[in-house]
């Protein structure tokens, strides 16, 4: 069940944060909104990876090595998302930094002033 | 009208494949092969005990180089775009900081950069490992920053941390092919018994060099984005 209500709010967040980054103007409204379509979809990811009534994938003498396959959930999403959050906040920090400079050739953080790439 | 019209047609198509996919999702009911490799085998290849960090440093060793290197690479665009030309407006005045702020900063920093070293040194034991320790280390960098923008950090001590830390990075993977298994092979340095901080071969030494790279990394970009205040 938790994993269903993790996986609807995944989604939504993927929603909410594409349809932030099509209708708003403001290039920083646009950073946020990528953000959080970013979050729902690492949330979706771990989402995937959990099982019901089971733990951590951290073996110590409450989950020893020999019941390791009946009482951890599935690592190998944890490890992805782990991957894909910092690449989330590497593409964040450059889509920040061009922000700054259009801001700097046209003292407007509007997107449809920015029309050099328009045809 | 009609652009938003659209842009609620594609999202609701979008919508009808995310909740076809969200009502065939069946849970599995056991661990996929994978999955059970890594559990049943994780702690006699490698000795660590959180298997995320086996997964991230030893398995998948080699996306995880990738991945740091992804991020010097985004460090070093953040840093080019944004130092060319704005070294304009330096030195207007700006107001100095609250008290607060200022007392609460000196008191937490060392705080915070205790408890990044703490996780990444930790991470082969308990949730948490070097990018999470490299995020906390930054943070405590942000905190310095929020305190007094004009804070000049010397790009230099950064970026001889983050070559001196991939360095040693590489050149311990490297001796894995001579000495090991293979390419960023932990096998290196004694297993150790299972949950000692002293444990796993390489995995602490590496990924304490990873949180020190990926600290480095983040603390760099957040003092090329602090620079362009006031310019």
């Amino acid at each position: 069940m938790i994993s269903f209500i993790a996986i609807g709010a995944g989604f939504g967040l993927i929603l909410i944060g594409l349809y932030g980054a099509l209708t708003n103007r403001n290039m920083l409204r646009m950073i946020v909104a990528f953000t959080v379509a970013n979050t729902g979809v690492n949330l979706v990811l771990v989402a995937v990876g959990h099982m019901f009534g089971r733990t951590a994938p951290i073996l110590d003498s409450t989950v020893p090595v020999a019941e390791a396959a009946s009482r951890i959930i599935d690592p190998v999403p944890q490890a992805l998302v782990l991957t894909a959050i910092v690449i989330g906040l590497g593409v964040t920090a450059l889509m920040l930094a061009y922000v700054y400079r259009l801001h700097q050739t046209k003292h407007t953080l509007d997107i449809a002033k920015h029309t050099e790439l328009k045809w | 009208m009609i652009k938003r019209f659209t842009v609620l047609l594609l999202l609701s198509g979008l919508a009808a494949i995310f909740v076809s996919l969200a009502l065939g999702y069946v849970p599995d009911a056991s661990l996929n092969q994978s999955a059970l490799y890594y559990a049943e085998n994780t702690v006699s290849d490698t000795g660590a005990a959180n298997i995320v960090t086996a997964i991230i440093v030893t398995y998948r060793g080699l996306d995880t180089l990738g991945e740091v290197t992804v991020l010097f690479l985004t460090a070093a665009i953040v840093g080019l775009v944004l130092t060319r030309g704005a070294k304009a407006g330096k030195g207007k005045p700006m107001m100095a900081s609250g008290e607060l702020l200022t007392t609460g900063a000196g008191l937490l920093v060392p705080l915070i950069l205790l408890m990044g070293t703490y996780v990444f040194v930790n991470g082969h034991l308990t949730p948490g490992g070097g990018f999470q320790g490299g995020a906390i280390l930054a943070s405590g960098i942000m905190l310095v920053l929020l305190t007094d923008p004009m804070k000049e950090f010397s790009h230099r001590l950064i970026s001889v941390i983050e070559s001196v830390s991939g360095l040693t990075f590489i050149t311990i993977g490297g001796l894995g092919i001579l000495m090991g298994a293979g390419f960023l092979d932990n096998s290196l340095l004694p297993k150790g018994t299972l949950g000692e901080l002293f444990s796993a071969g390489t995995i602490p030494l590496v990924y304490s060099l990873i949180g020190l790279k990926v600290g480095a990394e983040f603390s760099s970009m957040l003092v090329s984005l602090s620079e362009t205040e006031g310019s």
